[in-house]
């Protein structure tokens, strides 16, 4: 019994020899955790405040959600303290019930599921009884795993190290497989039945986070700088392009390049005089400057429009043949070129793969980047900047161009989104934008290119598909920020590959690099 | 640049003067005007005890620190001379290509071995890969140089004896390995003044000697000049042929082993340090 | 120079309120070196608590005014410690000893969270909280018309910061638990060979600094008399500014950063223009890591090799 206490202890923790009896421990636990949930709950559950007529505040009562709240989480919370002491069954069978009941019961208002239509709930609100049901599944969960590893002892560091490289072989033999797949699922998906308009639609979204956090994957994934900012060279692309669509009338193509050298000067005016500073100054400085360039956008109202944004940006073209159905003298539209009947969608899908191929050709640069000189030393900077001085390579320099790099891609991105939106405004460049597009890279598995696709897939496309949770939609993203990172913090899909062998068949995946 | 670049060398200057050289951190004086030269193709030792100063020395001479007082010179042949001190730290690898390695081992942990070398040819890669835009395309001539420079780290790699672990991440090698390869990626910069900060430091003896074999052939082969700080007696004094002891931050002796051996200061300052212990 | 007077009274009190708040970050980046993006979110879960304890202080009849305000304080400091230990004991314990940038995520995750967790208790909407402490003191009167008020709450405000500060420098100077906090933000694995629990004292640390952003909340919820779910971010972020711009890990610095941004920002407002305020606190933070990368306050550091 002691031996397992060891084995679950989490590090830090303070050894005792005397260890009390297990059943202790967990009512002791159980208690703290009432009082806790107890202190949570009472003002911020108990009372929902109204404003009245804006004016006045009074509020309702909602004591009864508070006293579950504090009922049912100790018993949680005892059942998880017994699986640490090695007693997983309990955990295991009244997790897996409370699951059931919870979830089934709570999801009826969401879903459609009759079997539990009439049971009585704790909660008022659906949702709260799902989010218990969830945290229930938690706890079977682990319950679960500690069966499973039950007696296989306390992990030694070599152990511990071979576990990380076999899960460091087995993300990238899953990689190889699921790169090329989702690349061929990508390119076929709208020509299959289920590849309709609003499937398409919310795909474009997702692969312009896809290549936003692939660009920003060369900032913090390789070169290893902190950038929460990056979201500055995003709206830069994007109003470079809303400004000469509307002020010049030039055409997309035209101005992506403009778009993408513009948001790359940014990134080195901006990153020359910061980038001498280490790890979280860097982020802090990078957070200010996104938000002093939205402040700008805000309120330089001659230029950028103000809080309204610029509206009427020009929409795509395949290549100077416009998507519209009357088109003026002289000009030929999409539909008339290739003889087809005019149809809306006919866009939509363009600018699927338009977005697409941008998004791939960003990965290719990547890749190919990292082979060349100038990624090796980004990664070399990521491992030891000190020893990169020693060895004559100039740090400024190498983090400028990730920087430039990365904000280049950025700025495509941003010309993409003004294009595809047909109007741009501040509030699409919040710091949650470049919060959400950090978590992409660090979820996906830093410098894992599939990981990144994947981790875009979760956070964007998931929310996107469950539109029904509403309110619960952000909680439910902030949440599973958390929870993968405390699943995964090495990130989804994490491993390193050499950028040069010597010993051709001697291929291993590395446990992949981070940022110091 | 522009400040570094002097005259061209005459043959007779040493490969490293240092004058007069001083660092203090504010009150603390850690280098006291210390005066010594290092030769062309010599094994320069530095010993001292802890404290002595001798890492800041390493620390002024490789731009990471910039000294309080002081000139330090460096005449390879065929090259102009610099004045280091007034040299930016990354600079002093890349234009006056004097390299070093650290006391607390500092390699690229997460890469492989290889690249580790590889990187360690940077500048050169660099210049052969158009500043990255030629590379791109996979351009004939940066391939010729990348095979150069992967040949290069080959050799490196066999003299040290770490060919089979090539495709290994650093981190992974033992400890003795890693000093090995920290030195292998020093000389794939291809210096003239080549640093090593306590190369013996956790080393067993058998280990020790090969180092001892190396150094000498490195010295012999590339006529390049290597300053040594070791605690290992055996290895200094089996090596070097030339040392400089420093005692709080003072030079206190300065001579062939042999001299070194028998010199009062020295003694009494290695005799306190045991007294002390 | 009334109208200047004036400024300066005013920003020494919002500055106050952001060097609460940027304890808090300082602290916690001293101690595990991370930054807790959702500190903020505790200060804003402060600052509700504080204003449904009034609320419920009044409901209960309870109408002079000290009591209301020891009462409102009492129950938004504990409840509030309660949130910064959970949030600690969730989010972040698992981490250590992971990667940097795990932790992060996770803060930015919880930070999401609280928002909405808030949002869908309490509802989107702003809230109004009546004024409790009106009227001040008219220091100047004189023939140009301007009066300069200071106010008895703005006073309240930094009387009470300067006493929680008094307190705050003797606990880490003189206690056990604020030496056994130096001792981890010095070396954390020593520390714990040493019999430091150093699990218990970055909880504490945590609830140090959440207890203090629950004081900033209800300054703030006297002060400006509005509550909204969102209100954590932005001040959040400057009080972080206002931290490293004081040198992070100082307690003085994060104060002294606090207050400049507080009159920074003041000042900015009155003479320039209110729209670019935060342009010019973040423009300081960024003049000021350029030019002395440690801060105001922070201890210039060596560079070991």
């Amino acid at each position: 019994m002691t031996d397992t206490t060891m084995e679950k202890r989490l590090p830090g923790e303070a050894v005792t020899s005397n260890a009390p009896s297990p059943l202790l421990v967990a009512i002791k636990e159980t208690i703290f955790t009432a009082v806790l949930v107890f202190l949570l709950g009472i003002l911020m559950v108990g009372f929902q405040t109204q404003a009245i007529q804006g004016q006045y505040l009074s509020f309702v009562t909602r004591f009864s959600d508070v006293i579950w709240a504090v009922a049912i989480v100790p018993i949680g919370r005892f059942l998880l303290a017994l699986d640490r002491q090695g007693i997983s069954w309990p955990a295991l069978i009244v997790g897996g019930l409370a699951f059931l009941y919870f979830f089934g019961a709570g999801s009826t208002g969401v879903m459609e599921l009759d079997v539990y239509k009439t049971l009585p709930l704790p909660f008022e609100e659906p949702m709260v009884n799902v989010i218990f049901g969830l945290g229930a599944l938690l706890v079977c969960g682990t319950a679960i795993k500690s069966i499973r590893t039950a007696g296989e002892g306390r992990q030694t560091l070599p152990a511990r190290e071979a576990a990380e490289a076999r899960r460091a072989n087995f993300a990238k033999r899953l990689s190889g497989v699921l790169g090329p797949a989702l690349v061929a699922i990508a390119i076929v998906l709208p020509w299959t039945p289920w590849g309709d308009r609003q499937l398409v639609d919310s795909l474009i979204l997702v692969l312009t986070y896809v290549m936003l956090g692939w660009g920003l994957n060369i900032v913090v994934g390789l070169a290893g700088l902190l950038d929460l900012g990056y979201v500055a060279f995003y709206a830069v692309g994007a109003y470079t392009y809303a400004k000469l669509s509307t002020e010049l009338g030039l055409s997309f193509w035209e101005s992506l390049p403009i778009a993408g050298a513009l948001a790359a000067a940014f990134g080195v005016t901006l990153g020359f005089p910061v980038l001498r500073l280490r790890g979280d100054y860097l982020a802090i400085v990078t957070l200010g400057f996104g938000e002093m360039i939205r402040i700008v956008l805000i309120n330089w109202q001659v230029f950028t429009g103000g809080p309204n944004g610029i509206g009427s940006i020009g929409k795509i073209t395949f290549f100077g043949f416009p998507f519209e159905r009357k088109v003026p003298e002289g000009v030929t539209a999409f539909h008339d070129l290739f003889g087809l009947q005019f149809s809306g969608a006919h866009r939509v899908y363009f600018l699927y793969y338009v977005i697409l191929v941008l998004a791939l050709i960003t990965n290719f640069v990547t890749i190919r980047l990292r082979k060349l000189p100038i990624g090796r030393a980004w990664e070399a900077l990521r491992e030891d900047e000190t020893a990169c001085r020693a060895l004559g390579i100039n740090p400024t320099n190498t983090k400028l161009t990730a920087f430039a790099l990365g904000a280049m891609f950025a700025g495509f991105a941003g010309s993409f989104f003004a294009t595809r939106q047909g109007f741009v405004s501040p509030e699409s460049f919040t710091f949650i934008e470049s919060a959400v597009i950090l978590a992409i890279v660090v979820l996906g598995g830093m410098g894992s290119q599939v990981g990144v696709a994947l981790a875009a897939i979760l956070l964007i496309g998931l929310p996107e598909a469950l539109r029904e949770l509403a309110l619960y939609r952000m909680l439910a993203f902030g949440a599973s920020m958390v929870l993968i990172m405390l699943w995964r913090p090495k990130g989804l899909l994490s491993y390193r590959e050499p950028t040069i062998l010597l010993h051709a068949k001697n291929k291993k995946a590395m446990v992949s690099g981070t940022v110091k | 640049m522009n400040a570094a670049l002097q005259q061209m060398t005459d043959p007779a200057t040493p490969l490293l003067t240092v004058e007069h050289l001083t660092m203090r951190f504010g009150g603390l004086v850690a280098i006291d005007d210390v005066s010594f030269a290092a030769a062309h193709r010599g094994i320069t030792g530095v010993i001292g005890p802890n404290g002595a100063g001798k890492t800041t020395l390493f620390n002024c001479i490789t731009g990471f620190y910039k000294p309080t007082v002081g000139r330090l010179t460096l005449a390879a042949a065929d090259r102009p001379t610099m004045l280091l001190e007034q040299m930016e730290g990354f600079r002093i690898g890349q234009q006056a290509r004097v390299a070093r390695t650290f006391q607390n081992i500092r390699l690229f942990t997460g890469m492989s071995v290889l690249e580790n070398l590889m990187v360690a040819q940077h500048n050169k890669l660099m210049r052969a890969s158009g500043y990255t835009f030629l590379g791109l395309f996979g351009l004939p001539s940066f391939n010729r140089a990348e095979k150069a420079a992967r040949d290069l780290a080959v050799h490196w790699l066999d003299r040290v004896g770490l060919t089979h672990l090539a495709d290994e991440p650093a981190g992974s090698l033992p400890y003795g390995a890693q000093r090995r390869l920290e030195i292998a990626r020093a000389m794939c910069t291809e210096p003239v003044l080549l640093c090593l900060d306590e190369p013996a430091a956790g080393l067993n003896p058998r280990e020790s000697a090969e180092l001892n074999t190396l150094l000498r052939s490195i010295r012999d082969e590339f006529g390049i000049g290597i300053l040594l700080i070791e605690h290992d007696m055996s290895v200094v004094m089996g090596i070097c042929d030339h040392i400089v002891v420093l005692d709080y931050g003072r030079k206190i002796a300065d001579g062939t082993p042999a001299e070194i051996r028998a010199d009062p200061a020295v003694i009494r300052a290695y005799l306190g340090e045991e007294e002390k212990e | 120079m009334e109208y200047l007077l004036q400024q300066l009274i005013n920003g020494l009190t919002l500055g106050a309120i952001y060097g609460l708040i940027a304890i808090g970050y300082t602290m916690v980046y001293g101690i595990i070196g991370m930054i807790n993006f959702a500190h903020g979110d505790i200060y804003m879960v402060g600052a509700f608590q504080a204003m449904i304890a009034l609320m419920i202080v009044g409901a209960l009849g309870i109408s002079w005014v000290p009591l209301q305000l020891a009462l409102m304080l009492i129950v938004a400091l504990v409840l509030t410690a309660a949130y910064g230990w959970t949030v600690e004991r969730i989010a972040y314990r698992p981490l250590r000893g992971s990667t940097r940038l795990a932790p992060l995520i996770s803060a930015i995750g919880m930070s999401i969270v609280l928002q909405n967790y808030v949002q869908l208790l309490q509802g989107p909407r702003p809230k109004p909280v009546a004024p409790v402490i009106r009227g001040g003191f008219a220091l100047t009167g004189n023939d140009t018309g301007f009066v300069v008020q200071l106010g008895y709450l703005q006073i309240i405000i930094i009387l009470l910061t300067v006493a929680l500060m008094a307190v705050f420098a003797y606990v880490i100077a003189k206690t056990s638990l604020g030496r056994a906090q130096r001792a981890c933000e010095q070396d954390r694995k020593m520390a714990s060979l040493l019999g430091v629990n150093v699990d218990l004292t970055i909880s504490q640390t945590f609830i140090m600094g959440a207890a203090l952003a629950a004081v900033a909340g209800m300054m703030v919820t006297l002060y400006y008399g509005v509550n909204d779910f969102f209100m954590g971010f932005v001040a959040g972020i400057k009080a972080f500014t206002a931290a490293v711009l004081g040198g992070i890990g100082s307690l003085p610095g994060a104060m002294l950063g606090g207050i400049l941004i507080g009159l920074i920002e003041a000042i900015w407002s009155a003479y320039f223009s209110a729209e670019y305020k935060d342009v010019a606190a973040f423009g300081v933070l960024v003049l000021v890591l350029i030019f002395r990368p440690t801060g105001l306050l922070g201890r210039p550091e060596v560079e070991k090799v």
